[in-house]
């Protein structure tokens, strides 16, 4: 209570569960999981906004042929570049991790708070420096105009002079460092904190896709800020990491930011599994199908994704042998993603499905995840690669498979979590007319693309030859539908914040077991100061205790 | 600017796709089509088996999506909140998993066969008759003949504005590519500065030009005609416009061009790296 915390210990104050400072205090300086992850969620809906209007005013250009709007060509390419890093290292990555990692999964493995309060900290105010140092860097000089692959020798300082990408690569250094403090944060937080009878096979599958995520971003951005570095050295103290002139290559860069950068996109989907698990289960009245086969079809999935990086690298004469290897090791990860869609399906199969905006967008997820899924069949292969490589079917299949679809599982997270974090239900009808518009949206945004892309257009253009304009004025369309259904969007969040319903402890009913849903809402300041204890619960599945029944000990 | 928009979005594009039909007509078989939803047409054999290899995965995939989906609209339909008000509690089935575990790898090892042969076909040319070099620069390509006299050529691109009647606006060039068909040609590709790709679509070419590297690619070409491509790797401002046109030729067609060539590029420097591109395709 707001009003108390002047008085301190007062009488009243003692003891009470909402207890915490006021004002500024309360957030620059938190510790507190649900205050940081709100704050996550704010800055990335902040993002989402500047990046997306990246993408609108990128498709009005490409509505039809012909430079219309954006002349500086060079412009062009920096809205590309920072629409790629702001969607993936300050939308979905803060969302999903920060986000809803950090409210949810000290409340579902019945821990008080993450193991770690400072460094949690420490790991938002750097990821907010970041995106400043980010949105910076679009306004020096030309800005980074180099895809968000920042491919040397585009990327050196030969070719883009003055201190844009400098800036770029400080950004994402000063967000990595906050994403590997993060990752140390959340796996501390599950393998040590977890209530008496919460065992690993009986976590919510939320917490294992975080598990998982967090491990992937501990091996994989300590190599992005290597590379980076050895980036930020050769433009400005003349090594040669990646000048051929000097002895280097500028295919090292290409490795080393692929061995980050294919975990990287798991890292941004396993969180969306584990979201969509949740919301699968809750929605189906139904405990998760093949719950171990799901833990550790996300975990194959992790560890495959370290052996595949150079299925981005098969036109750069990569020899041959080598290709017809990352060919095979990508088509394998299409098994354990396989597993996942089918355990979904199972989940539903037999339940009784209540079609709420969340499972809206679950369903819609899983639509997206197998679109792109199979177009990402025909990616992995090598020999198919000199009619795909860089164009608009890439495009297509990493929005679908990737992009989207976590933006849905973020959607969908959002609409089932909001009565937890606010306290205020969200109105069902707007949301339902949110997740329609946006789904047509996406898929006229996005299905052409594929026409495109077999057509042979390429990506990262600003103008292209007339033959594709009518896929590109489709696509365009598309993009508006999507502008309007995240306007909608932001309005449903004020709604729902202004004059949203109070919301009950647990909304969703039966189905939600997970043990968010036994505190109130909004949760507490302080939740779980008495550790809840698990039980096998009464579903008798052999104790795989999604299905677990939570006893918390008040 | 609400009226750029609106423009942009309904008008401006109807006459855009109008205007282009008339010029994609007339060079169907080297360049996409409007409204084209599929590979363009095949001109060389890597093209030609990688067409019959994504024709066999569009089946796939398509049976994959219809599968996936027809079970989750049963699903919607049938297990809805109304019609099965409880819900089973059945939460796993071993053979179930297994199934669904064996036969993705089925198929998988269905794709692998043949995407590993093609993959090894299109690797190299066996013993090739003649070599293409191609070097890229920031934004225009150069073409060396090392078998024919080893002469070198710039190939600019031409500006809308002075494009001729059937010549497609971004893809044609100055100085096109002249090959022979039923000839196989070893290329090799480039660069001066940083990374570019050559890419002809439906002659299946795509390669990076890197830095401190020769990467060797090949194409027969098929049937004689006018082929058009891009540059497919992000590399500055005029990426847009770095296009690549191919002639195809017949073989004696190929030996008399190649004498003029001779005569006409000798008379030229090689390839001026110091031209500044920017100006003189403007």
């Amino acid at each position: 209570m707001a009003h108390g915390a002047a008085a301190g210990h007062g009488a009243h104050a003692h003891g009470e569960h909402d207890h915490h400072p006021t004002g500024w205090k309360r957030w620059v300086y938190s510790t507190n999981h649900k205050d940081i992850g709100t704050m996550y969620i704010v800055l990335s809906m902040i993002a989402a906004l500047l990046g997306g209007m990246m993408s609108w005013y990128i498709r009005l250009e490409l509505a039809e042929p012909g430079i219309q709007f954006i002349e500086d060509t060079q412009f062009y390419n920096v809205l590309v570049t920072a629409h790629g890093f702001l969607m993936v290292f300050f939308v979905v990555m803060p969302a999903m991790i920060g986000g809803f990692g950090n409210w949810f999964v000290p409340l579902m493995v019945g821990a008080p708070d993450m193991a770690f309060p400072r460094m949690n900290n420490i790991s938002f105010w750097l990821t907010a420096a970041g995106l400043v140092l980010l949105v910076m860097s679009a306004f020096v000089g030309g800005g980074p105009g180099t895809g968000w692959t920042v491919y040397p020798p585009l990327s050196s300082i030969a070719y883009h002079p003055d201190a844009a990408v400098d800036f770029g690569i400080l950004a994402l250094h000063v967000a990595g460092a906050g994403s590997i403090l993060g990752a140390i944060n959340f796996i501390v937080t599950i393998l040590n904190m977890r209530s008496p009878g919460m065992t690993m096979h009986r976590m919510p599958l939320f917490a294992w896709s975080i598990l998982i995520t967090a491990f992937l971003l501990l091996l994989a951005l300590p190599v992005l800020a290597g590379a980076l570095t050895m980036l930020l050295t050769d433009r400005n103290f003349g090594t040669h990491f990646y000048d051929p002139a000097g002895g280097g290559d500028p295919l090292l860069w290409q490795h080393l930011f692929w061995f980050f950068g294919h975990p990287e996109v798991y890292i941004i989907i396993l969180p969306a599994f584990g979201i969509v698990s949740q919301l699968v289960s809750t929605f189906s009245r139904k405990p998760v199908f093949g719950y171990l086969g799901m833990a550790y079809a996300m975990s194959a999935i992790g560890v495959v994704g370290f052996i595949v990086w150079a299925h981005h690298m098969y036109t750069t004469g990569l020899g041959v042998n080598a290709r017809a290897y990352f060919t095979t090791a990508t088509l394998i990860i299409a098994v354990p993603t396989g597993i996942k869609i089918f355990s979904w399906l199972a989940t539903m199969w037999g339940g009784s499905i209540d079609f709420k905006a969340p499972m809206l967008y679950a369903i819609g997820f899983i639509f997206l995840f197998v679109v792109g899924g199979v177009t990402g069949v025909a990616l992995a292969n090598a020999g198919i690669d000199f009619a795909l490589h860089d164009t608009y079917y890439v495009v297509a299949h990493f929005h679908y498979v990737m992009a989207i679809a976590a933006i849905f599982a973020m959607f969908g997270g959002y609409y089932y979590w909001i009565g937890k974090i606010s306290g205020k239900q969200y109105n069902e009808c707007l949301a339902k007319t949110q997740f329609w518009l946006f789904f047509i949206g996406v898929n006229v945004l996005f299905f052409p693309q594929h026409f495109l892309g077999l057509a042979g257009m390429p990506r990262r253009i600003p103008d292209y030859p007339d033959v594709y304009a009518g896929w590109n004025m489709v696509s365009s369309f598309g993009a508006l539908l999507t502008m309007l259904g995240t306007f909608l969007f932001y309005y449903i969040v004020f709604h729902t914040i202004r004059s949203g319903k109070p919301a009950e402890a647990n909304p969703w009913g039966e189905g939600a077991t997970t043990l968010e849903w036994t505190v109130a809402s909004p949760a507490p300041f302080h939740t779980h100061e008495v550790q809840p204890v698990i039980s096998a619960g009464d579903h008798g599945h052999g104790g795989h205790g999604h299905g677990a029944h939570p006893r918390p000990a008040e | 600017m609400t009226t750029r928009i609106l423009r942009s979005l309904i008008g401006g594009s109807l006459t855009g796709v109008g205007a282009v039909v008339a010029a994609g007509a007339a060079h169907a078989s080297g360049m996409a089509t409007p409204w084209q939803i599929n590979l363009q047409d095949a001109a060389s054999p890597v093209m030609e088996r990688v067409h019959g290899f994504h024709n066999m995965l569009l089946v796939i995939q398509i049976s994959i999506v219809v599968l996936v989906l027809g079970v989750l609209a049963y699903i919607i339909v049938r297990f809805n909140a109304k019609r099965n008000p409880d819900p089973s509690r059945t939460a796993h089935n071993t053979l179930l998993e297994i199934v669904w575990t064996a036969v993705p790898i089925v198929i998988l090892v269905i794709i692998a066969i043949p995407s590993l042969k093609l993959l090894y076909f299109s690797d190299r040319a066996q013993d090739p008759d003649m070599t293409l070099k191609v070097t890229a620069h920031q934004w225009y390509w150069s073409y060396t003949y090392p078998d024919h006299g080893d002469f070198a050529f710039d190939s600019l691109p031409v500006a809308a504005e002075v494009l001729e009647a059937g010549q497609p606006r971004l893809l044609t060039v100055d100085n096109p590519i002249v090959l022979p068909v039923d000839t196989t040609i070893q290329v090799l590709v480039t660069t001066d500065d940083v990374i570019h790709n050559f890419a002809v679509p439906s002659l299946g070419l795509k390669t990076d030009a890197t830095p401190g590297r020769v990467n060797e690619t090949w194409v027969r070409i098929s049937k004689e005609g006018t082929y058009y491509g891009m540059c497919s790797e992000l590399c500055g401002v005029n990426h847009y416009y770095m296009p690549i046109q191919v002639k195809a030729v017949s073989k004696e067609r190929f030996a008399a061009w190649t004498q003029e060539a001779k005569e006409k590029f000798a008379a030229r420097p090689a390839p001026a790296v110091a031209a500044a591109p920017a100006q003189s395709i403007q």
